[in-house]
């Protein structure tokens, strides 16, 4: 398990003592579902008498979100974390965590059309409800506010209206489809975008070679 | 009255009583009767025996937090008169799956008991027990004066189960039906209230999912004219929304239904002028699926609105803001973190008098990041509402700073709960654990009934909390700690302490028993995953008779370690319904 991690240097003297800290303790975790990887480990160090899994062991397992921890080889790199003081994305699959009712997580995953929406240079992916949009302008706006929020939030700019960067053609609407093809935002009628939409790109129109002209206003 | 003539009957030597009782037990009777509160009847049945007497018998409503803690029998004996009746089962944690199916809570029992001593019950309220069709059959069919059904986290019943109330309980007033896990295989429940039926003031089945007639829905809610709160699930469109408003302008609670419009729907007016013609509804929930377009509709609304449940609607922050400024009265409201710290900023400007504010997320399990709520949106409410007394926070990043912030504009709370939701993460701005924020918590605000901690915690927070929170009845903990020194701060500490719940800690056999005097002052103690051993429990459970220690084992685990501890106090014995997986000691 823990060759799956590789444990920079501290970045900060903080770091250092989280590091340093040496009581041992035993955590158990048993019967957590896991993926294969994990679990010869898990269960090697468990089957031992008097089994004694330093805390930060468990930290490292459960690839808990300290600065100084990176993240384990496999991991989508579309998701990875820019900038400091921001944490690697938590993988930890434990169950019953957060704690929400299983009622809720049901409902809400049988309840919209969530998609993600990924725009070029952002740290964070963010997910819109496809069914609550009408129309294509609907979604645009929403996705208007999101990338002001964007720039605003992360890259302490003055907020700028995007209706400027979409239509300066700075940026492309693109989507990935039920056949895994990227199109164009607006190529097909809206319900059957809805219908087929996997996945929401705002691309850098440098990199939108070949998707055909980019025709909203 | 029957009851007069057996307490005769029992009454000892009544020139004796005459002597020494200050008045006599009609009127000690008449004025108990007037005590609602359960602590305060608790109280007074341990004054003297003639209290005690007198305080059984005008007792009308029972809650039992545990069901383990007492027998349907003991109920029955002491308490002759009761017509309510309420139920907690499981442990908390099952609500996510902590605990073994099978576990137990069965509500059967009790009915056979209640059938046979309280034939007139009229109320019923369950949480997180197991209940079967057969049982609803039987209830339905046991109690002519029952009137209130509400069932909260409860499972392993079908909706064939609600069509015998339906059928069978003439009398009924309420049936609220919330979050269970329920079979769900028709609508045609609701069809079965018979034509002649008109008593309903509440129904809520927002929480199942099949259609139900709604020409039946329509009829029902026409005749029922004293329907205060009705709660429609998913499968009732706006159309049938507006149609169904018309016919019941006193609503003062609504759940509506999806909030999706199809394009061969009414005119958005004629639904505006429904919404605007229920001048009682304080209280708004469902909007599934709401489509931006329509909110408008409720902006009159939302005027009087204490109370908006946006939980399971996944709006944007530029939406929900443009809705939060309609809603000046709000006092709770529930929102999912899809509405993001812009929304919530929009809430402390238009929400003064706000005391409840509960933040779930849209998507916790996600693997890559999404944006959600952090410390700013529920500083920025702190700010704005300085009421605030109860919150749920479900967040990716928290720091000690905004915590202190948040306490210091709102000094009054009783529950506060925050997840931060990666387990052991610290302050992302000074990478130290969250002990100060809990700390700050736990000073400032001496009113705390309710903690949930989360976050990197060492045993400093669990210091602070034995050492200032002196009202907190109820602790939750996960991935926190350094050693059974925490623990037993806690223990220690905590004078009015009645569930704590802690998995994932390194607490082990000398912090459970350390606190062996104290669980019989207590509810319940869960431990999972934590460091306790077989033999530690054992050794409580002996010392302890009068708590039952049961442990929950997990296939394939060390046969030594005690994966699940669940610690209870007791009347009524170890307990026989326990499934294989359960062992009590």
């Amino acid at each position: 398990m823990s060759q799956d991690t590789t444990v920079d240097s501290p970045e900060s003297s903080d770091g250092a003592s989280l590091m340093s800290f040496d009581t041992e303790l035993t955590l158990g975790l048993p019967g957590e579902s896991r993926s294969p990887a994990r679990a010869p480990a898990f269960a090697q160090g468990h089957k031992k008498n008097c089994t004694k899994r330093g805390f930060m062991e468990t930290v490292i397992d459960l690839n808990l979100g300290t600065s100084h921890i990176s993240m384990p080889r496999g991991q989508n790199s579309e998701s990875r974390v820019s900038g400091t003081g921001k944490y690697p994305a938590a993988k930890a699959q434990v169950t019953g965590w957060p704690p929400v009712r299983s009622f809720r997580k049901k409902t809400l995953e049988g309840s919209s059309k969530l998609v993600k929406v990924a725009v070029d240079g952002a740290p964070y992916l963010r997910k819109v409800d496809l069914q609550i949009y009408s129309s294509y302008q609907d979604l645009f706006r929403a996705l208007e506010e999101m990338f002001t929020c964007f720039t605003t939030r992360d890259y302490n700019m003055e907020e700028r209206k995007l209706t400027g960067a979409l239509n300066g053609r700075e940026y492309v609407p693109t989507y990935e489809d039920k056949d895994d093809d990227w199109m164009l935002l607006g190529d097909v009628p809206w319900k059957m975008f809805v219908e087929s939409c996997k996945r929401i790109r705002l691309m850098k129109s440098s990199e939108a070679v070949g998707l055909g002209k980019y025709k909203f206003s | 009255m029957e009851s007069e003539s057996k307490r005769k009957k029992e009454s000892p030597n009544t020139a004796e009583l005459a002597v020494t009782a200050s008045f006599p037990d009609e009127v000690l009777e008449i004025v108990l009767s007037l005590l609602t509160s359960h602590r305060d009847r608790s109280s007074v049945s341990l004054v003297c025996k003639d209290w005690y007497r007198a305080e059984r018998w005008s007792r009308t409503q029972v809650f039992i937090g545990n069901c383990y803690s007492v027998s349907p029998e003991i109920l029955t004996r002491r308490f002759p008169n009761i017509r309510s009746v309420t139920l907690k089962g499981k442990p908390r944690f099952s609500d996510f799956n902590l605990v073994p199916p099978n576990w137990g809570a069965d509500i059967h029992a009790w009915l056979v008991a209640f059938a046979a001593k309280y034939p007139f019950l009229e109320e019923l309220r369950l949480k997180r027990m197991a209940v079967s069709d057969e049982s609803l059959e039987f209830l339905a069919s046991n109690f002519p004066n029952f009137k209130l059904l509400s069932l909260l986290s409860c499972d392993g019943f079908s909706t064939d189960g609600l069509a015998a109330i339906a059928t069978h309980c003439k009398n009924l007033t309420e049936l609220d039906i919330q979050e269970n896990g329920i079979e769900d295989s028709s609508g045609s429940w609701l069809s079965c209230f018979p034509e002649s039926f008109t008593s309903l003031e509440v129904l809520n089945f927002a929480n199942l999912t099949s259609e139900v007639n709604t020409d039946a829905l329509e009829r029902l809610v026409s005749r029922c004219k004293s329907l205060k709160v009705l709660k429609v699930n998913k499968s009732i469109s706006l159309e049938q929304l507006q149609r169904l408003l018309v016919r019941a302008p006193q609503l003062e609670e609504l759940g509506t239904g999806s909030f999706l419009q199809d394009l061969t729907a009414r005119p958005y007016a004629d639904l505006e002028s429904a919404f605007n013609n229920c001048k009682n509804i304080h209280t708004l929930s469902g909007l599934w699926e709401a489509v931006p377009l329509y909110l408008p509709a409720l902006y009159n609304s939302c005027a009087n609105l204490t109370f908006l449940n946006l939980s399971y609607t996944a709006l944007q922050s530029g939406e929900f803001a443009k809705l939060v400024v309609h809603c000046p009265r709000l006092r709770r409201l529930w929102v999912l973190d899809t509405v993001e710290d812009k929304g919530l900023e929009a809430v402390g400007s238009n929400c003064p008098l706000l005391e409840e504010l509960r933040v779930f997320p849209a998507d916790p399990f996600d693997e890559e990041i999404i944006h959600g709520v952090t410390e700013e949106g529920f500083v920025a409410v702190s700010f704005g509402c300085r009421r605030l007394h109860y919150v749920l926070y479900f967040c990716r990043q928290m720091t000690n700073a905004a915590v202190a912030t948040i306490v210091q504009n709102c000094p009054n709370f009783t529950h506060f709960r925050l997840c931060i939701m990666t387990p052991g993460l610290p302050d992302y701005l000074t990478n130290e654990p969250m002990d100060e924020a809990f700390g700050a918590v736990v000073k400032t605000c001496s009113k705390l009934q309710r903690l949930s901690v989360s976050g990197l915690l060492t045993d400093l927070t669990f210091e602070y909390i034995g050492k200032y929170a002196k009202n907190l009845e109820t602790l939750s903990v996960a991935f926190a700690g350094r050693s059974d020194r925490g623990m037993q701060c806690v223990l220690e500490g905590c004078p009015k302490l009645r569930k704590l719940e802690i998995r994932d800690c390194p607490f082990g056999n000398e912090a459970l028993l350390s606190g062996l005097e104290k669980y019989e002052s207590m509810r319940s103690l869960w431990m999972s995953a934590c460091n306790v051993t077989m033999n530690a429990c054992r050794r409580l459970a002996k010392q302890m008779p009068r708590l039952n220690v049961e442990v929950m084992k997990e296939d394939g685990s060390d046969d030594s370690q005690a994966d699940k501890v669940y610690i209870y106090r007791t009347v009524a014995g170890p307990r026989r319904d326990a499934p294989p997986s359960v062992l009590t000691l």
